[in-house]
């Protein structure tokens, strides 16, 4: 990747890839915010119903805003979080992409499209985990994350085929408009689920976005707290209105939702470390919005568009003050922290104001939301509650950790008993800390402000679903909702007084196992068993390789034709009366190869047996392939002997009799078949051989009287580029390996020396 | 490495003309027997006369470039050739030809097949230079299995 010589400076060019999107989605802003679309198309692979199509709406631009908006600030982030290596470069560069592939993924309209964007992030998420390669904990990491939501995607590919095919398009705007029916429907919903689900974290998939903690804190402020994870729930967003109601899609999304909500905050909850806390909580609220946008009813779902925005700006913020607070203080863990002296007051607000939006405390975008969606559920019915219930428990979570956050920040006395004073560590320049400050003043204003946020929400969730309408305000008077927000956050508050009898309780009913065990176990298992596979495939014999080689080639196709009725009687054999000493020629040379004892002897009859061939092409008036049979076999004479100058002078005898038996039969079994081959090949002629309309061609279309060359360079000229391309290759394949064999082992290479 | 003075001096004398034959070959290939790829094996059996004559020291004394060089080219001709008539407009592989009355020579015709053709003459020298360029070089001892006369 180029940037290699500008350094951190790349973050600043890398930068306009996002503000320009940035800008423009507020440009078209107000097209959408009435409920329009703008929509573009380009075809790409028209055969498979592959199209560039994309179309911005008022969903799209809240994804918009996000990815851009906080790619934006990660940018600049960035430039204050890396020091002048080279490697900033390359994560520059890579960033930029991935907030293509990511702007691709909201903006398309197609699902195969989507499917591509969706697989990019998923790459450049590995490059970006696994870093510059050298630690072997964040190529684990990385590898987990790829393996994880590739694995999904490929799930998902297969629900989006199956969509496609059953509504005969893969539009995604008009497959929602009309959407399919019919058994296949549901399985397809399913396997599209489990995309999601690994995409965005829920359980038991999430094990791969706590381990991608290792990358570096901008990246993961914003692929792990703003962007990618939310990739998953903006799928689910987009089908649940239609297709909640098919299949077991409302049933396993709220439950699995649920599960990863009250699980993710139970572990955010046992971390010290400050990043792994935010993990654990990036993991609880994903499966808080899963069940908000999963569910499918129309004021979820606008609860859901208002937490989507809130979350981004809070988390990436939390994300950015832990990385400062890592940056300059050299360590995460909120029990080893130095004191954090008068210059960090403004980080402190920042963590404060954006841990409270997470609490949901007034006024802030956190706040609306929660209220918003324990509006949604406080009216319906039994299943409802249930699910009010579910949310409250990981809200009450979500309070108590996010008040361990704060008071690791602020108060690290509270959670552990005084340590020997360290040294203070040096306060973050403004400029570092500006972008955390921008998304904190975005969490105040959209909560102090609910006009615009409303405004924002209600297009965004009216996009998904027609009937949705957000009203979100600071006050609605003495409500239910109001009164479950005062009992959540006194939980929680209760909870975090609790810690040290929580904390033991926690620890007494931890099971012993986790779905990271799981992983760790299926990696092993598919490597060892690949390793037994490849043991029993690749045995490294020769001899067995090209026995396995001949006998299927003799046994397939030969059983076809014992089966069949296939043989068209005995053609004509000795034509011209030269065929006679050419044939012996060759059968005396093939027969001979077989007895000889040294090396070259076989190879020189092998190349008896191929001049027998060229004298026959000759008979029969083909000299072009009898002159190209004459190089062939003049220099593969040559080439033996290179060869064979490496090798014993003799063949080996030390097959046992059965061995030897053995060989007779496979190599008698391929020869009776090439010979049974040929004829019946040559008897079931139906059609016109092609050869004749070539011949007529030749001079016409090739502008050549050598059919056999015109046929090379023109007709079937691509097969000519294909195998002289096969050629190189196999040129630099055998040189390589020729070489490699010879290198002593550590010498540097000639070329490097 | 001892050389035979009878086998250098021939192999000079019919290294060229071996050259020469395969050139003719590559351009007569349209429509006389002969093509780029027999061409390109009598070249190539060329070359192996000059191992043959003076080991891999010889074959590298040939010409200045390296094999790669040949692959490279060759491949690059064969490609370029069959892409350039997409950039025209054309379908892949599309060949063009121009015929041209000199007065002395008659009437000579050139097709781009020809440049086609002539890309895997380049190739397949190309290969046969790689592979003593892989192995030609001094052999290591065989690995005496059969006790009996081993030749170095």
């Amino acid at each position: 990747v180029a940037g290699g010589a500008l350094r951190r400076k790349a973050f600043l060019i890398g930068g306009i890839g996002p503000l320009a999107a940035l800008l423009w989605g507020a440009w078209h802003a107000w097209d959408v915010l009435d409920g329009g679309f703008v929509h573009e198309s380009i075809d790409w692979v028209p055969a498979l119903g592959l199209g560039i199509d994309l179309r911005f709406d008022a969903f799209s631009l809240l994804m918009l805003l996000l990815v851009s908006g906080i790619g934006t600030l990660v940018f600049a982030y960035a430039l204050g979080y890396f020091g002048d290596t080279a490697h900033a470069g390359r994560l520059a560069g890579i960033l930029t992409l991935f907030a293509g592939a990511m702007l691709g993924l909201v903006l398309s309209d197609n699902l195969l499209l989507l499917y591509v964007c969706w697989e990019l992030t998923s790459v450049t998420s590995y490059l970006l985990i696994g870093g510059d390669g050298r630690d072997s904990a964040a190529r684990a990491a990385a590898l987990h994350a790829l393996l994880v939501t590739s694995l999904g995607g490929l799930a998902m590919l297969a629900g989006f085929v199956l969509l496609g095919q059953q509504a005969g398009t893969y539009q995604m705007s008009e497959l929602l408009a009309d959407p399919p029916t019919g058994p296949l429907v549901a399985t397809a919903l399913v396997l599209v689920l489990v995309g999601a689900f690994t995409k965005s974290a829920q359980y038991p998939f999430h094990g791969w976005l706590p381990a991608a903690m290792v990358a570096p804190t901008p990246v993961s402020a914003y692929l792990h707290s703003a962007a990618m994870v939310k990739a998953g729930i903006y799928l689910v967003a987009r089908f649940a209105p239609v297709f909640a109601a098919v299949g077991v899609w409302r049933p396993l999304v709220v439950a699995v939702g649920l599960v990863t909500m009250v699980a993710g905050g139970l572990r955010a909850l046992r971390r010290d470390d400050l990043k792994q806390l935010l993990a654990f909580g990036t993991v609880s609220q994903l499966g808080f919005l899963m069940v908000l946008l999963g569910i499918g009813q129309p004021a979820a779902t606008a609860a859901g568009c208002a937490l989507l925005l809130a979350h981004g700006l809070f988390k990436a913020a939390l994300f950015m003050v832990v990385g400062i607070v890592d940056h300059q203080a050299h360590t995460r863990n909120m029990r080893e922290l130095p004191p954090l002296g008068a210059g960090w007051r403004p980080t402190k607000v920042v963590a404060v104001l954006s841990a409270a939006s997470m609490a949901a405390l007034p006024p802030l975008a956190g706040f609306l939301a929660k209220e918003s969606a324990y509006e949604a559920f406080v009216h319906g019915g039994v299943g409802d509650r249930l699910v009010l219930a579910g949310i409250m428990v990981g809200s009450i979570l979500t309070v108590a950790y996010s008040s361990r956050l704060v008071a690791g920040l602020l108060r690290p006395e509270l959670l552990t008993p005084p340590r020997p004073v360290r040294a203070a560590a040096p306060a973050p320049t403004l400029s570092f800390l500006a972008p955390a400050i921008v998304l904190a003043v975005a969490t105040v204003v959209l909560g102090v402000v609910p006009g615009v946020f409303s405004e924002l929400v209600g297009s965004g969730a009216r996009a998904l679903d027609g009937v949705a309408s957000a009203d979100l305000y600071l006050w609605h008077g003495f409500t239910l909702p109001l009164a479950l927000s005062a009992l959540t956050v006194l939980a929680g508050a209760a909870l975090f007084v609790a810690r040290r009898r929580v904390a033991a309780v926690q620890a007494a009913l931890a099971p012993s196992w986790s779905t990271t065990d799981a992983y760790d176990a299926a990696v092993r298992g598919l490597t060892r068993a690949a390793g037994v596979t490849t043991g029993v495939v690749q045995s490294g014999s020769l001899p067995i390789y090209v026995a396995v080689i001949m006998l299927t080639a003799a046994v397939v196709p030969g059983l076809g034709l014992v089966l069949g009725s296939w043989w068209p009687g005995w053609p004509d054999l000795v034509g011209v009366a030269v065929y006679v000493p050419v044939a012996a020629l060759l059968i005396g040379g093939a027969v001979a190869a077989t007895f000889a004892t040294r090396r070259f002897t076989a190879a020189l009859l092998l190349g008896s047996v191929g001049y027998g061939m060229a004298l026959l092409f000759v008979v029969q008036g083909a000299p072009d392939l009898a002159l190209t049979q004459f190089a062939v076999e003049t220099l593969s004479v040559v080439l033996f002997l290179l060869v064979l100058r490496r090798l014993p002078d003799r063949f080996e005898r030390r097959t046992p009799a059965l061995g030897h038996a053995l060989r007779i039969g496979v190599s008698a079994a391929a020869g009776v078949f090439v010979f049974a081959m040929a004829i019946a090949a040559a008897g079931a002629r139906t059609e016109d051989p092609v050869s004749v309309a070539m011949t007529r061609q030749a001079l016409p279309d090739g502008g050549g009287r050598n059919i056999v060359n015109v046929i090379l360079v023109d007709f079937r000229g691509l097969d000519t580029l294909g195998e002289i391309t096969v050629l190189v290759v196999a040129a630099i394949g055998a040189t390589a390996l020729a070489r490699a064999g010879r290198r002593p082992t550590g010498a540097p290479h000639k070329d490097q020396a | 490495m001892r050389r035979s003075l009878i086998l250098d001096t021939t192999v000079r004398l019919v290294f060229d003309s071996a050259v020469v034959l395969s050139l003719y070959l590559l351009f007569a290939g349209h429509n006389q027997p002969g093509g780029g790829f027999v061409g390109g094996l009598v070249a190539g059996a060329a070359i192996a006369l000059r191992y043959v004559a003076g080991g891999l020291a010889e074959v590298r004394g040939i010409l200045p470039v390296r094999p790669w060089f040949f692959l490279a080219t060759g491949l690059a001709l064969a490609a370029g050739t069959a892409i350039a008539p997409l950039l025209l407009g054309q379908r892949l592989l599309d060949h063009a030809k121009i015929e041209v009355d000199a007065p002395v020579l008659g009437t000579m015709k050139a097709t781009s097949a020809l440049l086609f053709d002539a890309g895997v003459y380049l190739v397949v020298v190309g290969l046969v230079l790689m592979v003593f360029e892989a192995l030609g070089d001094d052999a290591p001892k065989p690995t005496v299995s059969d006790t009996k006369d081993v030749k170095p």
